[in-house]
């Protein structure tokens, strides 16, 4: 067994009110330079829908993620065999067309416009080539549009479903959407790191936030086209890739990530997991249909004797390790099972989890008036009715196992109707403990479910582990020698090559 | 009082060492100084600077018959450079000789095709434009210089394959041994200096171009494990 800590995620679907302050916030700090304009760190999609950049979860197409093939696993994208070969033109390298030309408008002209008959206008102007342009697309292109026959029906979570299905999804009284928010994943089998030619990306041991070493990078483009959610992102400025960071010195000081700083719905969640990364590579090549407990399985109990002496065999303390057993995503992941990884069949082990969202159940018409006379115990036994398709979700979020998604919104809403019970009183108790116990939970967790969804502290939210920022290398190393690498800084202007 | 023919004649040695000595040295210190220098100072400029994300279509027809083929032809020069006689035992067989003055051909004209697309891709698509630096014009124009004057040697200045070995490779050893020797080479055609000659310019400005990206041509991807985990705790070592 190698213990090792990683920072990981929980966002809780229920609670995005699909406001895009996180992305705003991440953009403010991040990505507000040249050539970094079309990159959204963290962007929020509209499910069903084609996401950002669009279709990116249609692998056929992107070729992102691993596959299983034999008994190893191997990159869709790239191989120590085609590598060079492919270096001079990526066949899997998605170009700007897929995102959307960022563009800007020209303002000065509201002011500058000689006189005239008609109102002088800001035209669109692309913000690469500063030529005036069609806005064809957005980074949320599709924000809302549930139920839309061009971006919701081509959702790629809707293969495989009955066609009746996906037509009534189109239909008004069954329109349905919900905001997914997305970062990366700081994956433990990271598809970026291991497509890299030069080695410029890697996963730090202590946290396991996954970066690109700006200076190693070259431009070839390996991991864009690896990374099955696409979110690392090509800089056409610098001839640089960059990526989502977790917003490391904000960490290393103790602060949360600006987007879950911001996150206006409260949605997100971060704390430690420990993981066994020994058994990274068997469990990344499980099927389909047991990956996902494998997974789960991973994760160790930062409570148990063995993985804690495991722990501090690799260096942390008890302090860290208390951390560790204080996080929310350890009690959300492995103690109430009730958040569930993004596509986990890529097999880069993503680790941020989703709780995902308690969907409307299907209304009914009277008479031409909209109504809904389920019941709210009712609606427990109604799963089968929900607007959305369960295999839909299960597609998203448990590798097509719909027990699996079952099961977490049993308990979801088992929780509801055990708080309805104690709160409004129009729900026998009697049926709300019934109810908690065919979904496999208690009183008491059902108390701590509500809590930690409903009343959470910032802190309780965020158990950001003391990474110890002072004592790596350049403590104890001096200083002068590690000034141009770590620690101190890029000494170099990020100035594109001639 | 020297006629005007000695005269010019003079003139013509000093610009003969002028270029076939002065100018390769001059080259080769500049290279070696410039590119060492960048390297240390702005490690963050070492990139491929791929435009691939902006236009993805034309960069196939440019690219990839470029590099695949001025690679092989890069590699071509090294080996008559480094093993001449070995190359002239394999030339005394017509058949041999044909068959590899004809890839080397082939290869040209598949450099020159990329060349080509690649300038008209960075002089037609406005987002290339962009990204495209004065000094990406000149070394394009550079090698599109330099590549049609080899395809022309290799059709009018026939079997250089076997003359490279008995007269540029003597040049190039002695070059490299500090004794210039440049009998040979003042007596070729203009085109066959004029390529000898161009290759040192292209190699002196080598340096303040992205021809540095060809240095730093990932190898160790091949034998490298998949997974890279660096700590910056105790030591930063490299586990997988
Ligand atoms: C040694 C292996 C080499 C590798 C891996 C390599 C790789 C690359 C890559 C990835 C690009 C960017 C293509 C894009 O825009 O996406 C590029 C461009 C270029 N390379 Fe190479 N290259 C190599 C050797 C060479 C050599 C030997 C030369 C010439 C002597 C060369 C000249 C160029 C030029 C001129 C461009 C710019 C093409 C344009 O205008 O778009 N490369 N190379
Ligand atoms: S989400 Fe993509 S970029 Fe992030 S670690 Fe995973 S493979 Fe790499
Ligand atoms: S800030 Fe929070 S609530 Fe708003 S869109 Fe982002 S994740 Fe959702």
């Amino acid at each position: 067994m190698d213990v090792r800590a990683q920072v990981s995620m929980v966002f809780h679907l229920d609670k995005c009110i699909g406001c895009h302050t996180c992305s705003i916030s991440c953009k403010n700090i991040w990505t507000d330079r040249r050539g970094t304009e079309y990159m959204w760190f963290n962007n929020v999609e509209t499910k069903p829908g084609t996401g950002y950049p669009t279709q990116w979860e249609n692998q056929d197409k992107y070729k992102g993620g691993w596959e299983v093939k034999g008994s190893s696993l191997k990159l869709k994208s790239t191989s120590k065999a085609k590598y060079l070969p492919n270096i001079f033109h990526h066949p899997h390298m998605p170009t700007m067309d897929d995102y959307y030309e960022p563009w800007t408008y020209r303002y000065d002209n509201l002011f500058n416009a000689p006189a005239g008959d008609d109102q002088p206008i800001a035209r669109a102007v692309s913000m690469v080539t500063g030529e005036p342009m069609e806005i064809k697309a957005g980074p949320n292109w599709d924000d809302d549009l549930g139920g839309s026959p061009i971006y919701a029906s081509n959702d790629v979570n809707l293969k495989g479903l009955p066609e009746e299905t996906r037509q009534q999804l189109n239909a008004l009284e069954r329109l349905v959407f919900f905001y997914f928010p997305r970062i990366c994943n700081h994956c433990l089998n990271p598809a970026c790191v291991a497509s890299c030619p030069s080695g410029a990306l890697y996963k730090r041991g202590e946290d396991g936030i996954v970066l690109i070493n700006q200076k190693v990078c070259r431009a070839w483009r390996s991991c864009v086209a690896a990374c099955p959610y696409k979110k690392t992102y090509f800089n056409w400025s610098t001839g640089k890739s960059e990526k989502c960071l977790l917003c490391y010195p904000r960490l290393e000081t103790g602060q949360a990530p600006a987007c879950f700083h911001s996150c206006v719905g409260r949605i997100r969640y971060l704390g430690l997991l420990f993981y066994d990364a020994d058994r990274i590579k068997e469990v990344a090549a499980l099927p389909d249909d047991k990956i996902v407990e494998g997974q789960r399985d991973l994760i160790l109990d930062p409570f148990d004797p063995e993985v804690i002496a495991g722990a501090k065999k690799n260096g942390m303390s008890d302090e860290f390790i208390e951390y560790a057993q204080r996080s929310p995503v350890y009690k959300f992941v492995k103690v109430w099972k009730i958040a569930l990884p993004p596509h986990l069949e890529y097999r880069t082990m993503p680790m941020l989890f989703y709780v995902p969202p308690l969907l409307p159940v299907l209304g009914s018409t009277d008479n031409n008036i909209y109504s809904n006379k389920t019941k709210p115990e009712d609606v427990f036994h109604k799963f089968d009715e929900m607007r959305i398709p369960m295999e839909y979700m299960a597609n998203i979020f448990s590798v097509g196992k719909v027990d699996l998604m079952k099961y977490t919104l049993k308990k979801l809403m088992a929780v509801r109707v055990f708080k309805r019970a104690q709160t409004v009183g129009d729900i026998e108790m009697a049926t709300a403990l019934e109810t908690l116990h065919a979904a496999d939970t208690t009183e008491e967790e059902a108390e701590a479910i509500y809590r930690m969804t409903s009343l959470p502290t910032f802190s309780q939210r965020f158990v950001i582990p003391p990474l110890h920022r002072e004592m790596a290398v350049e403590a104890y190393k001096d200083p002068a020698d590690f000034k141009k690498s770590v620690g101190f800084g890029f000494t170099e202007a990020p100035k594109r090559g001639l | 009082m020297p006629s005007l023919l000695a005269q010019s004649e003079s003139l013509f040695a000093n610009l003969d060492s002028v270029l076939f000595v002065g100018l390769p040295y001059a080259a080769i210190v500049l290279f070696l100084y410039a590119t060492i220098r960048r390297y240390v100072s702005s490690k963050f400029g070492y990139s491929s600077l791929s435009s691939q994300f902006l236009e993805n279509k034309k960069l196939f027809y440019a690219s990839a018959p470029w590099h695949f083929g001025i690679i092989a032809l890069f590699f071509g020069h090294l080996i008559g450079f480094l093993i001449p006689r070995e190359i002239l035992w394999w030339n005394s067989v017509p058949a041999r000789l044909y068959v590899i003055e004809l890839s080397a051909l082939i290869f040209a004209i598949l450099a020159l095709v990329g060349l080509v697309n690649a300038l008209h891709r960075r002089a037609t698509s406005s987002r290339i434009r962009v990204v495209t630096s004065k000094m990406d014009v000149v070394i394009l124009i550079l090698l599109l210089i330099q590549v049609v004057d080899g395809i022309w040697i290799a059709l009018f200045h026939r079997w250089g394959s076997s003359w490279f070995a008995g007269i540029m490779a003597p040049y190039l050893w002695s070059l490299f041994k500090f004794s210039p020797d440049i009998s040979a080479v003042k007596e070729m055609p203009f085109a066959i200096k004029l390529h000898v000659v161009g290759a040192f310019v292209i190699l002196g400005v080598f340096p303040f171009t992205r021809l540095v990206h060809m240095l730093v041509l990932p190898l160790s991807y091949m034998w490298r494990r998949p997974q890279q985990v660096i700590w910056n705790r105790d030591r930063r070592t490299t586990k997988s």
